[in-house]
């Protein structure tokens, strides 16, 4: 057996989706000793790289529910974090649709319930929904507008939350699962393949597998059921198509089907809402699609498939109480659960992570503002917005930005070099992070080059670069390889 | 930011844009530009490493980059300019081009004249949507083609390759000699998309098997690539039920089609056939923007280079005559309409008073027919497949004979009596 590496902190965070780095940065704010584990080679890759996206407005949650206590106050604090933070980031407004007249009397309803909030919301006629969005399907009746709804890079903001945590002392240790847990006295144990961890407190922000978490120091008050949801991600060209984010009437069981303006201004439609049997079951599917393209065309009947360039599935988290959980274990002192959060997680996450700053106060925590704190990190040079003049001038300060890496979405060298001093160890993580290979050709051209740059900056060989992680290299031998081995065996 | 002047600017140092020049060159006009991306000059023939390049032009096999260099080094005997590891950004209606690159910065380049060579791309999975599982060992076959042949790696040693076009049956042949198995080759036609010649030599030679009619309805593997199903497909290309077949495999090649890369040229208003995706030209492969020039695959997509750099001449020509203020006389505009089985010819509209040589490509396969080019000129051919591109020329003495405003080029399907004839 390898001796496993002993450590102790004071507080321990499994998972780095969105949740466990918003609560890592709001913690980085305070003296404390804080770690957060993922079992992935970077943060963000569970749910939190799979999702719409959507800043939602805080007008569809039941009232009374968790949902409904942190995504309005989430929807408040997204300005101020992607400014302090530097992500992309557009309040790009929601449109929720009625085509007849008992969905009219429905969104009248949610008109009420954000009323009721303080949520921004209104009601505007045919006339001026189409006036806003000339390209809604015209029998439409009416919409509910909510201007304060928005459009966010999810994986961006988790790795942006992530490096600023660290900037501000917070420990990470990724490609480390936590494949056991136990209570010592009143520590709590994590073991990990390479580590054995204390910690005062767990925080469980293991997102799909927070109750296999809950489970293994023996609490099992809640279970996790996986529900997948698909999406498909168009063209460039699709960006004056809306601009709003545009919502039917939503069913009792989802918000229904989607057309979502990414912050990058490009189209997705989507997501399907189904039960499905394992927790990483990412498959798309040709009837996922079918339904999609149908609930999307209801909404903007132009939509053409052809301009589909990539799609993918992400998987929620959903709870056997219908609702977040965010609580203290009642069984295990010291344990705090942030399971169960589903959709408007990405939204409701900032709110949660402050209100866990409040509940670890309640608990008697020491909370003692670190008067250094850095609220921002290092601004990030996005080429492709610059003006000309700017990329000029970028380019005569480092050549790197000179070099054009990525060729549909205009991504340079200087560009990729920053995301893997940033933290990116993987093609996706340079991917999800400055978009080299997220345009029309999906990595055709630009992948060999990131590659070489990866592997250039990380100091390791070429073969070794990965998409996602050990197991996902994508070269697996060099020329001429297999013919030795031939002739040797 | 740095400002140049061009009498032609050519984007794209590929094939097409290497010959485009070089006659640009000879009409006589003062500066002559290339603009390339790449590091080097020769665009993708620098990783097609096999034969078969240069049979019509060279009458030889040349290897690509060997096809390239003979361009290059033609290039190099010339005062021809060469930006390398230059992007363009932005092309004008009044024919500025904006382009970076490391040593310059910004660039505001004025052209006379415009030729767009920028090739095009392959069609990837994510447009195909093809369902299941995204791992890591899914490429388009030129990316493989690159790894293998520029970086010195094999993805993989147990392949799919889904669709016969020529790129996809050329791997199949450098998979299987690098020691590497290929399963199938999977095509959703009930024909090769690419050419007989490579049908023959890079997989029947080999003994691959090629499953027509059926296609790869579902990708397995958390990872990394661990198998495909393919199944059957009915006149709809939708699976049949009961035919689906599991193949392992740890990659996964696709070979479904190359889309010409006319981001740039529609962003400057060109306007852009929707068959062939590339600009809608005139005898002069000048595209409805006045002075801007296109040609080679960011036109229509060739199977044969030699197609390529004959027709990259015809552009160079004309752009270099257009930068001297020569062209644009023609006396009178015909359209030129694709007709029975034909699925689109290039150019588009011609004038009456120079040779025009027509591209064109047929809808489906058939024997023993002949191509009727509006009356003018008709062409016997014992066969013809889509996945072999056809060209016609057409004198200026043959065209007097024009009446309407408007010819249309069809197959016109020959009885038994007239083949026996
Ligand atoms: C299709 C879809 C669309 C959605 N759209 C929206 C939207 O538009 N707006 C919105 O607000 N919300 C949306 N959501 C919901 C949102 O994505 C989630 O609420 C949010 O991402 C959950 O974040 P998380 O941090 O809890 O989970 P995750 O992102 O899954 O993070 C959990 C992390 O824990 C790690 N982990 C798990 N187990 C272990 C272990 N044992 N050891 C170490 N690490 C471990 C995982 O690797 C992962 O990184 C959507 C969800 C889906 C599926």
């Amino acid at each position: 057996m390898i001796d496993k590496t002993r450590c102790s902190v004071q507080i321990a965070i499994v998972g780095g989706g969105i949740v466990g780095t918003s609560v890592a940065r709001e913690l980085s704010k305070y003296n404390l000793d804080v770690l957060l584990i993922e079992k992935e080679a970077e943060v963000g890759w569970g749910t939190t790289k799979a999702n719409s996206g959507i800043v939602h407005g805080g007008f569809h949650e039941v009232p009374g529910t968790l949902k409904a206590k942190y995504c309005f106050p989430g929807n408040q604090m997204f300005p101020q974090l992607c400014e302090e933070l530097d992500v992309s980031f557009k309040q790009n407004g929601i449109l929720m649709v009625a085509r007849n007249e008992e969905e009219m009397k429905t969104v009248e309803q949610y008109l009420e319930r954000g009323l009721e909030r303080g949520v921004n919301v209104r009601l505007l006629s045919r006339e001026e929904v189409l006036k806003l969005e000339p390209h809604l399907e015209p029998s439409i009746l009416g919409a509910l507008y909510a201007p304060e709804g928005g459009s966010v890079m999810p994986f961006e903001l988790a790795a942006a939350l992530m490096e600023n945590s660290i900037q501000n002392g917070v420990q990470l240790l990724t490609e480390n699962p936590v494949t056991n847990a136990w209570v010592e006295g009143d520590q709590k144990v994590l073991e990990t393949p390479a580590y054995i961890i204390k910690a005062q407190v767990v925080i469980n922000a293991a997102g799909l597998f927070a109750d296999d978490l809950a489970r293994m120091f023996g609490d099992d008050y809640f279970t996790i059921r996986p529900r997948k949801g698909e999406e498909y991600l168009f063209d460039m060209t699709t960006k004056d198509l809306v601009k709003s984010t545009i919502f039917p009437v939503p069913s009792t069981k989802s918000k229904g089907i989607l057309v979502i303006p990414t912050s990058e201004g490009n189209l997705m439609i989507g997501p399907t809402g189904d039960d499905v049997l394992e927790k990483e079951d990412l498959t798309t599917t040709t009837d996922g699609f079918s339904r999609i393209l149908e609930g999307a065309r209801s909404l903007v009947p132009s939509i053409d498939p052809r301009k589909i360039i990539a799609q993918f599935a992400g998987v929620r988290a959903a709870s056997s109480r219908h609702d977040f959980i965010v609580e203290f274990s009642p069984n295990i002192p010291g344990l705090l659960h942030l399971a169960g959060i589903e959709s408007p997680g990405l939204t409701a996450a900032p709110a949660i992570a402050a209100d866990v700053v409040q509940m670890m106060k309640d608990a008697g925590i020491k909370m003692e503002p670190k008067i250094d704190f850095e609220p921002r990190r290092r601004k990030v040079i996005r080429f492709h917005r610059l003006s000309r003049k700017e990329q000029d001038q970028v380019i005569k300060e480092n050549p790197a930005y000179g070099r054009v890496i990525c060729r549909c979405e205009t991504i340079t060298e200087g560009e990729i070099i920053d995301a893997v001093r940033r933290g990116a160890r993987t093609l996706d993580g340079v991917k999800f992070r400055v978009r080299a290979g997220a345009g029309r050709c999906q990595g055709g051209f630009c992948q060999p080059l990131v590659m070489e740059i990866i592997s250039r900056e990380l100091g390791i060989p070429f073969e070794q670069v990965t998409k996602r992680g050990t197991g996902s290299e994508q070269i697996r031998y060099a020329a001429k390889e297999l013919l030795t081995r031939e002739v040797e065996q | 930011m740095k400002v140049l002047t061009a009498d032609t600017a050519v984007i794209g140092g590929g094939p097409a844009g290497l010959a485009a020049a070089l006659t640009a060159k000879k009409q006589g006009a003062d500066k002559v530009l290339i603009i390339e991306r790449n590091n080097e000059l020769g665009g993708i023939l620098q990783q097609c490493i096999h034969h078969g390049f240069g049979l019509h032009r060279f009458k030889q096999e040349l290897s690509g980059p060997e096809y390239a260099q003979r361009f290059i080094d033609m290039v190099k005997k010339t005062d021809i300019e060469v930006l390398l590891e230059t992007m363009v950004s932005e092309l004008t209606p009044e024919r500025k081009i904006y382009a970076v690159n490391s040593r310059n910065g910004m660039m505001e380049i004025s052209a006379k004249a415009v030729v767009l060579a920028m090739g095009c791309r392959e069609r990837t999975r994510g447009a195909l949507r093809i369902p299941g599982t995204r791992p890591a060992g899914v490429f388009s076959a030129g990316t493989a083609q690159r790894f293998m042949n520029i970086d010195g790696y094999i993805p993989g040693k147990k392949a799919v390759i889904l669709g016969s076009g020529d790129i996809g049956l050329i791997m199949a042949r450098r998979f299987t000699l690098e020691g590497a198995r290929v399963e199938a080759v999977v095509e959703v036609l009930p024909y090769a998309a690419g050419l007989t010649r490579n049908v023959v030599q890079c997989l029947e030679d080999f003994h691959i098997p090629l499953y027509l009619r059926s296609t790869v309805i579902e990708v397995h593997g958390e990872d990394r690539v661990e198998g495909v199903t393919i199944a059957e497909v009915d006149e709809a290309w939708n699976p049949i039920a009961g035919t689906e077949r599991y193949i392992e495999c740890d990659t996964l090649l696709l070979s479904v089609g190359l889309i010409p890369e006319n981001e740039l040229s529609t962003q400057a208003g060109v306007a852009v056939d929707p068959v062939t995706n590339g600009p809608i030209v005139n005898e002069s492969l000048m595209t409805n923007i006045p002075g801007v020039f296109a040609c080679g695959n960011v036109l229509h997509v060739h199977d044969l280079v030699d197609n390529v750099s004959k027709e990259a001449e015809r552009a160079g020509r004309f752009a270099g005559r257009y930068a001297l203020e020569q062209g644009e006389d023609w006396k009178k505009r015909v359209k030129v309409i694709a007709g029975e089985n034909i699925r689109y010819v290039v150019p588009h509209e011609i004038g009456l008073d120079e040779p025009v040589e027509f591209f064109m490509r047929v809808q489906r396969p058939d024997e023993n027919v002949v191509i009727d080019v509006g009356g003018l000129r008709s062409v016997r051919q014992r066969s013809i497949r889509p996945s072999e591109m056809l060209n016609i020329t057409v004198t200026p003495e043959m065209l007097k004979n024009v009446t309407g405003d408007s010819i249309t080029v069809q197959v016109v399907t020959l009885k038994e009596a007239e083949v026996r004839a």
